[in-house]
């Protein structure tokens, strides 16, 4: 299959709304030629997979501020999981301590995290070569 | 221009630049040399002005810091009323004499804690505030007349302010024995941090009836802290935050003015809040430049007459944005010049940051050492012996000069959308800031500015530090508490005064006497928003890219 | 794809299975299987009408869809909802927005929102929007309501995709006269002055009326000037009201099938179109080496003589 353009829902699930990371990221996978979808602030994760289901996404992008990831990344594949739609991936960024990026990723809640001063030539091309593996797998 | 500097600029300008162009941290070019030219212009009674006298350039005190230091204020909260009231005793019976108060999300976007968008926030960033129980217990054997108290609050701030005053009330202490500080700046949410309940014209109503109620029963008491910390933090530049935070004073000012007030009535109680950045001359220009606008603006285009009303009183936080998740320890020096730029641009009161919060709420080590950088400031490196030591400095004083006409221009723009508002509806504080965030980070992607850690002298180890943790039970603790509550007041009252708060809402009356009554029958806050809810609507924005 | 396979998902998306017609889409844009998959959707689908919303940018198209939204949602009909931005010229990505207007619906599965991006090339867009709508219907979506920022040629032409379209303005802002050269006013079924809280509502409507007075129209619908406030929450239903009329109205008349024979017609053009262009391809391609001379040959002349060899001659 032949998938022209990569789709990122780009959220900001919770009650936060420091924006500046998630607009800044939107703007540089436009640039990077992605569709992105900004589903706004303050979005609950049962919105997030609903509107990355609708949209068919590739995968979500969600940046937590609010020292809540250890309840929203479990949650969105939660709700991924439910809906079948597992294959659509997840990445986040925020204040999110080490640790924690390490517990997330280990129990599968989110395919990659990034911390503060990642820069968009690392996440474009992890998000490229991710969705390149994927592909390869279902070929 | 002089024979003499053209001679200089011959020789400089045969010798090499080691890179091009070099700007700020704002991304504003600098000459590489300033000299008498830059500063022809300038007339020290004037422009300058001594200390504590018009236009306040050179600070707002005769005496500033040999008089008395800034104070150093830290912004603390977290988890339960019960463990934030531990801490506070605790820096209390350190000598401290003022509280800062960080609310949780719910708290501060109106939701209960039993609410379901709650879930998972409760305590997370700061203390979750309920009803007048949480305010009571966050007080518990703290006298509200010997403490004064900021809260970092915007959207309810009439409500949790209203849950303090009734605090002390039952504490016995009279309204007008308060001091103390509520941040209160809508405007700056709907620009830059997002966290809006109402539309516009209500929010503006709520704080307008803010500064009513205040000027009568709380006079002593900081009806609003005009913010540019948190437009910066979105990403602005120097100048942006400077501009935008200004007329989002002058709006507050028309806004009580048309509200009926005398401008000299509210305008002593207003205060300001800054963001520190990295770029040291830059900042120290933005407040000197902002003390001489607003003193220039409010005694010639707004009359004030009182010079409390001209003095531009501010707090200042080192830059929460400058901050890397890479090679933390690297905070604690930028934090250190950030905090002597504030200091040498005359701030009031200074909360230093802690190396770890970008990572997490600051660990109690992580805070010690950010207040010992200001004791070093004060107490060793000598900056605080000799007033504005900056002032005629060429390149201080032209760049003080440039961010005013800058800051000139921007106001100009603003009125031609029709004010603050206007703008914020065309979205063009919010496009502004979104291209001035990008460029940064731009910057930073081509290496064009390098930020240490980050695109340059990078470890490739992790390096672990010891961070906070909050015990997710305090969230359960905190739901079953309010959920006993609403079980155990008396909701036939509550019912009451939450329909008479609906039905003033619906009129023009000073809504904080109706507040007080709910709040006092135990009403939470969560009810309280969702009344005026019902008839104010909610906001939501158009985003900008 | 396997064809079985394909056929399994067009039957769950008739299923209404909501993650089988968003895939749908997803290829049909991506011009995966699009004659295959479009084959099976349109044999089940075309009945229901399509409403498109247009107008500048800031007028508040999504928060008037979001309106009319909860108005079809509470009389209990399902609604598809395509909302189209431009994509960037240079990267061919786009930042597609919409949806936070229309929160109040987020979690709601029987309302569908698809956000699109234009993809840089006129008319691919046009196919593709017609055909999403299609398949969302095929999904049991009933309520077809397409969003476009209202500025461009393109525009105008995904437009000519809706059965009923609406053209939304702001008072004090000038949009009346930016309409009128975009040629808005000759495509308008119904006319809505959004934010009518705002000073000059009457008096933008009172100029619409004049326009539409001076333009000396003699269809028998006249377009309705309507005035809407989202946030006081008036005369969504007046719109509601107006656009049932004109659906009534273009099914009585004939004129719905009259404006879908010319979209068929259009259609099949642009097939022809990307046929066309494939020969014509090949044609100059073979060409270009030996036979173009620079500084002899002109356009005029060369397209001729290549038509004709091709067309006639061969």
């Amino acid at each position: 299959m032949n998938k022209t353009r990569i789709r990122v829902l780009v959220g900001k699930p919770g009650l936060d709304g420091h924006d500046r990371g998630a607009k800044v990221i939107a703007r540089m996978l436009r640039d990077a030629g992605m569709e992105v979808i900004y589903s706004g602030l303050h979005q609950t994760p049962e919105q997030i997979v609903e509107a990355a289901i609708q949209e068919d996404v590739d995968l979500i992008g969600v940046s937590v501020l609010s020292g809540a990831h250890m309840t929203i990344f479990p949650r969105i594949k939660e709700l991924l999981k439910e809906q079948n739609a597992e294959d659509i991936l997840l990445m986040g960024g925020g204040t999110i301590p080490e640790e924690d990026i390490v517990s997330l990723i280990e129990a599968g809640h989110a395919e990659a995290l990034f911390t503060p001063g990642a820069t968009s030539t690392e996440i474009v091309s992890w998000i490229k070569s991710k969705l390149e593996s994927i592909k390869e797998d279902v070929v | 221009m002089s024979e003499n500097f053209l001679r200089w600029k011959a020789k400089y300008d045969a010798q090499r630049e080691r890179k091009s162009p070099f700007f700020t941290v704002s991304s504003v070019p600098i000459d590489p040399l300033y000299g008498p030219g830059n500063a022809a212009e300038i007339d020290y009674e004037r422009d300058l002005g001594n200390p504590g006298e018009y236009p306040y350039t050179r600070g707002v005190r005769p005496n500033m810091y040999r008089g008395r230091l800034w104070t150093m204020r830290m912004f603390a909260g977290f988890a339960t009323a019960v463990e934030s009231n531990e801490r506070y005793k605790y820096l209390l019976s350190q000598g401290q004499t003022g509280l800062s108060v960080a609310f949780d999300m719910p708290t501060i976007m109106g939701y209960d804690s039993d609410h379901p968008r709650a879930y998972g926030e409760v305590g997370r960033v700061g203390v979750a505030i309920d009803s007048l129980q949480d305010m009571e217990t966050l007080f518990q054997d703290i006298s509200l007349d010997k403490v004064s108290t900021s809260m970092t609050i915007n959207a309810p701030a009439s409500i949790i302010w209203a849950m303090y005053v009734v605090a002390a009330e039952k504490q016995g202490i009279p309204a007008h024995k308060l001091t103390g500080t509520i941040q209160n700046d809508i405007l700056k949410e709907y620009i830059a941090q997002k966290s809006w309940i109402f539309p516009p014209d209500p929010s503006m109503r709520l704080i307008t009836d803010i500064f009513g109620f205040a000027k009568e029963n709380v006079p002593k008491w900081n009806t609003i802290s005009i913010s540019g910390y948190h437009i910066r933090e979105a990403g602005a530049t120097a100048l942006q935050e400077l501009a935008f935070t200004l007329a989002d004073g002058f709006a507050y000012v028309e806004a009580g003015i048309k509200a009926g007030l005398d401008v000299d009535d509210f305008a002593p109680r207003l205060s300001f809040f800054f963001n520190s950045h990295t770029d040291f001359f830059e900042e120290i220009a933005k407040y000197r430049a902002a003390r001489r606008i607003w003193a220039r603006h409010m005694k010639e285009k707004y009359g004030a007459k009182k010079e409390e009303s001209l003095l531009m009183r501010f707090h200042t936080q080192t830059a929460g944005c400058s901050l890397t998740g890479s090679q933390p320890e690297n905070n604690i020096v930028r934090t250190a010049y950030q905090a002597m730029a504030a200091v040498l641009g005359g701030t009031q009161s200074l909360h230093t940051n802690s190396m770890d919060e970008v990572l997490a709420l600051p660990s109690e080590k992580a805070v010690q050492i950010a207040l010992r950088t200001q004791q070093v400031l004060a107490y060793e490196t000598g900056v605080v012996n000799t007033i504005d030591p900056l002032a005629g400095s060429y390149f201080v004083e032209t760049f003080t000069n440039q961010m005013e006409e800058g800051a000139e221009e921007y106001f100009r723009k603003i009125d031609e959308l029709g004010g603050v508002l206007g703008a914020i509806q065309e979205n063009f504080f919010q496009q502004e800031i979104a291209d001035a965030a990008y460029r940064y980070q731009q910057e930073i992607e081509s290496k064009d500015r390098i930020i240490v850690g980050i695109n340059d002298f990078v470890n490739e180890e992790k390096e672990k530090i010891d961070l906070l943790k909050i015990d997710p039970e305090v969230e359960r603790a905190q739901v079953n508490r309010v959920k006993a509550l609403k079980q155990s007041r008396d909701n036939i009252r509550v019912q009451a005064t939450l329909d008479d708060l609906k039905v003033a809402a619906q009129g023009s009356d000073n809504l904080i006497p109706k507040i007080m009554d709910a709040v006092r029958a135990y009403a939470t806050e969560g009810e309280m928003i969702a009344v005026l809810k019902e008839i104010f609507g909610e906001y939501r924005e158009q985003a900008v890219f | 794809m396997n064809k079985e396979v394909l056929d399994q998902w067009i039957a769950r998306s008739f299923e209404r299975d909501r993650r089988a017609t968003a895939k749908l889409i997803s290829w049909v844009e991506d011009d995966i299987e699009r004659a295959h998959i479009m084959r099976s959707v349109l044999k089940e689908t075309g009945r229901k009408m399509v409403v498109g919303i247009t107008g500048p940018p800031g007028a508040g198209k999504s928060s008037l869809v979001e309106a009319l939204t909860k108005l079809y949602r509470a009389r209990d009909e399902r609604v598809g909802i395509v909302a189209v931005d431009p994509s960037s010229p240079y990267t061919g990505g786009a930042i597609l927005g919409d949806r936070i207007r229309m929160q109040a619906h987020g979690t709601d599965r029987d309302v569908f929102i698809r956000s699109m991006g234009t993809r840089g090339h006129l008319g691919g867009v046009t196919r593709s929007t017609s055909d999403v709508l299609r398949i969302l219907e095929g999904g049991g979506y009933g309520r077809l309501l397409l969003e476009t920022v209202g500025v461009g040629q393109s525009e105008l032409e995904i437009m000519q995709m809706a059965d009923t379209v609406v053209v939304v303005l702001n008072p004090g802002t000038g949009d009346g006269i930016q309409a009128i050269k975009a040629g808005i006013m000759e495509v308008a079924d119904v006319f809505v002055v959004n934010k009518a809280d705002l000073p000059g509502a009457e008096r933008m409507k009172n100029d619409i009326e004049m326009m539409l007075n001076l333009n000396g129209d003699t269809r028998p619908w006249r377009p309705p000037v309507v005035l809407t406030s989202v946030i006081t929450e008036t005369g969504v239903e007046s719109l509601y009201e107006k656009i049932e009329a004109h659906q009534c109205y273009m099914l009585e008349t004939g004129q719905r099938d009259e404006r879908r024979k010319e979209r068929l017609r259009q259609e099949v053009w642009r097939h022809w179109e990307d046929k066309m262009r494939a020969v014509y391809e090949t044609v100059w391609e073979e060409a270009r080496e030996e036979r173009v001379i620079l500084h002899q040959d002109d356009p005029y002349q060369l397209a001729q003589m290549l038509w004709e060899e091709r067309f006639k001659g061969g």
